[in-house]
């Protein structure tokens, strides 16, 4: 394989975690909700999900623990911010800090286990294509995970509940004033980001490297959260993120395998750079940032 | 179960001071259950936690050596935070201070002054504050988010300082620990009780708790600063600058943390290590809200969260808990206090009917 297939190859994978975690965030923030806590709900997932895939050795079941404790996590989030009205921020990091503990001692027994991966698909025909037949070889969770970015842009678009959650978010009050349940609605859409935050967890922890470690998502989190952001709060733009930041940093394994003398710390710190100098690209252009982001981002509704 | 939240006329003084004590027991409640849940023996591990920091004179001494981080970095973020400049980057312009304060030593290891803690202090506040610098300048000029820049900030920190403990600076007398070689006696913070590890960095989280009380609740540039946060239209026809507000906050919290980092390899470490901060920079988010942004506020709550490291770390020996534990408890406390604090500022009234 020649380095640039084995980049293409791996992206896609790399960037499964990634995009699951933010397309989650994407849904609260665009319902109006800011949830910062996205680092410690994939730690909790990867942690839960871990655990289930080496006790009972069934990825499904291990996906669906790992939602299930990231929407949990997501609920002890969204009492403060929806019930009592609290600071969004400090209350996401109360969850990130919370959240990471558990995951760590969830975790313990389990530190540096291995477990094995998902097969990749052999799909006839896409797989033997030349040059793109590496790429088209993946496992089912990074197909299905590009079929919910689809899912999730044709919702946002076209459909009354994509409507329903744009406008809680644009106007909370004259959303309320149609009928529409602005708290449940949030409810909802923390939940559902919580959910695909522990996936995003779920699948660094026994897909993409199959073993648990505290501290594994390295800031995944944090780069998901501000996925949102150079995606200008579009899903599709969110998506190919993702999935450019996973080719930097499938780069990154490349350079460490081509032998170039670079420090490793300065391999690992190269996705924050990246995410510092992306960020003051797509911000600095205010007609951008401020036609499409969420006019209620943040702020308590007070009915 | 439904009820509804009604504004008070007035803040209520009584529910300000009585949130913290709330959110304690409350955390302290969900910690047991979910400790026990996790076959940890949790009765004693909390016991050991709440009693033992203040039951030697020993204990309480490390008490009092934790807070002086907690209590300078706090004082430092609540500005920032009441002016609504989230720097939520305080652990990586720690640990950049502490990397700049120990460069004086490192690069000078024959320097013989005994004043050599001195330099260190002003290089790790100009550290943290260059650091957290960045922030100010990608949010002034650039319009980027500063909770994910200084957050991203931390990450890349927190390489630098591996990349120089694995590298450049690791001690070669160290049997290939990640850490530098110990400092001479005049790169060292003075003692102020003798017996204990209790250094002059008390002291700077006492002065820098003065200079908040008066900057912020006396100064003019400290009102202009909060009405930035709370106020920002208000503070823009009233010809008062919103970048100023940023450049301020980031710059005097970075310098905080900065000191902070720096008075810890100067303080009880006495070398660069990777162990130089527990998560302080995180855990004084949390004491500055615990303590209500209020600079008195924070005084009490650092001892507290300075306690609940030392009752930690003493139940990690006595009940097996693991060291994560205590990230649980921080957490819990911040969002029940988050809860507890609704009710300054709101009343509950119960109601029968449904609501959307």
């Amino acid at each position: 394989m020649s380095p640039l297939e084995f980049i293409l190859a791996g992206t896609l994978a790399a960037a499964t975690p990634l995009m699951l975690a933010a397309l989650g965030e994407l849904v609260v923030e665009r319902s109006g909700v800011l949830n910062l806590g996205v680092e410690g709900m994939m730690a909790l997932g990867a942690a839960v999900a871990f655990i289930v895939a080496y006790q009972t050795g069934g990825h499904g079941l291990a996906f669906v623990a790992g939602a299930g404790a990231g929407m949990a996590a997501a609920l002890v989030f969204a009492v403060p911010v929806l019930g009592f009205r609290a600071n969004q921020v400090a209350a996401g990091l109360a969850l990130g800090i919370l959240a990471g503990g558990l995951s760590a001692m969830v975790g313990r027994p389990y530190e540096s286990l291995t477990i094995r991966s998902l097969p990749k698909l052999d799909i006839p025909v896409l797989s033997d294509l030349p040059y793109v037949g590496g790429v088209l070889t993946q496992d089912i969770a990074v197909w299905a995970t590009l079929a919910m970015a689809v899912a999730m842009a044709w919702v946002f678009r076209s459909t009354r509940l994509g409507w329903r959650i744009r406008a809680v978010g644009e106007n909370p009050h004259a959303a309320r004033a149609i009928g529409t349940p602005v708290l449940r609605l949030r409810l909802a859409c923390i939940a559902f980001g919580g959910a695909l935050a522990g996936m995003g967890g779920a699948y660094a922890a026994t897909v993409y490297t199959p073993l648990w470690a505290d501290g594994m998502i390295a800031g995944r989190g944090w780069i998901a959260v501000a996925l949102v952001v150079f995606g200008t709060w579009r899903t599709g733009r969110v998506a190919l993120g993702a999935i450019l930041f996973g080719a930097l940093s499938i780069g990154e394994l490349v350079v460490q395998a081509t032998g170039v003398r670079i420090p490793s710390q300065a391999l690992a710190a190269l996705p924050y750079v990246a995410t510092i100098i992306v960020l003051a690209v797509i911000s600095s252009n205010r007609m951008l940032t401020r036609r499409h982001s969420v006019a209620s981002l943040g702020e308590p509704f007070d009915p | 179960m439904r009820f509804e939240l009604i504004r008070r006329d007035r803040a209520s003084l009584e529910m300000a001071l009585m949130a913290p004590v709330l959110a304690l027991l409350a955390a302290g409640l969900v910690s047991w259950a979910l400790f026990a849940a996790m076959g940890v023996p949790a009765g004693r591990a909390l016991w050991t936690i709440a009693a033992t920091p203040f039951s030697t004179w020993y204990d309480f001494s490390e008490v009092l050596v934790k807070t002086a981080p907690l209590l300078l970095i706090a004082q430092g973020l609540a500005i920032g935070f009441r002016a609504r400049v989230f720097n939520i980057g305080a652990e990586g312009q720690l640990l950049i201070g502490a990397i700049c304060a120990s460069a004086i030593p490192v690069l000078l290891p024959s320097a013989g002054s005994p004043l050599l803690w001195v330099a260190m202090m002003a290089l790790g506040m100009v550290g943290g504050a260059a650091w957290a610098a960045i922030a100010a300048f990608w949010r002034t000029r650039l319009n980027a988010n500063e909770i994910l820049v200084t957050l991203m900030l931390s990450l890349i920190a927190a390489q630098i300082l591996t990349y120089l403990l694995l590298g450049p600076w690791k001690d070669p007398m160290g049997m290939n620990f990640p850490q530098t070689r110990m400092f001479q006696p005049g790169a060292l913070l003075p003692g102020l009780l003798p017996g204990t590890r209790v250094n002059l960095s008390l002291l700077f989280g006492v002065a820098a708790t003065i200079a908040a009380y008066v900057f912020m609740q006396r100064s003019v540039t400290g009102f202009r600063l909060i009405v930035t946060g709370t106020a920002p239209r208000a503070a823009g026809y009233a010809g008062v600058s919103a970048a100023r507000g940023v450049w301020l906050s980031l710059l005097i919290s970075g310098a905080a943390a900065g000191l902070a980092g720096a008075a810890e390899v100067a303080g009880p470490l006495g070398q660069l290590q990777r162990s130089i901060s527990q998560g302080y920079g995180f855990a004084a988010i949390i004491v500055a809200y615990l303590g209500g942004l209020h600079p008195v506020g924070i005084a009490v709550s650092s001892l507290v969260m300075s306690a609940i490291y030392i009752g930690g770390d003493n139940a990690m020996v006595f009940a097996d808990l693991p060291q994560s534990a205590v990230l649980v408890v921080q957490g819990l406390l911040l969002t029940f206090y988050l809860i507890a604090a609704t009710f300054v500022r709101y009343r509950i009234a119960w109601t029968g009917t449904a609501r959307a």
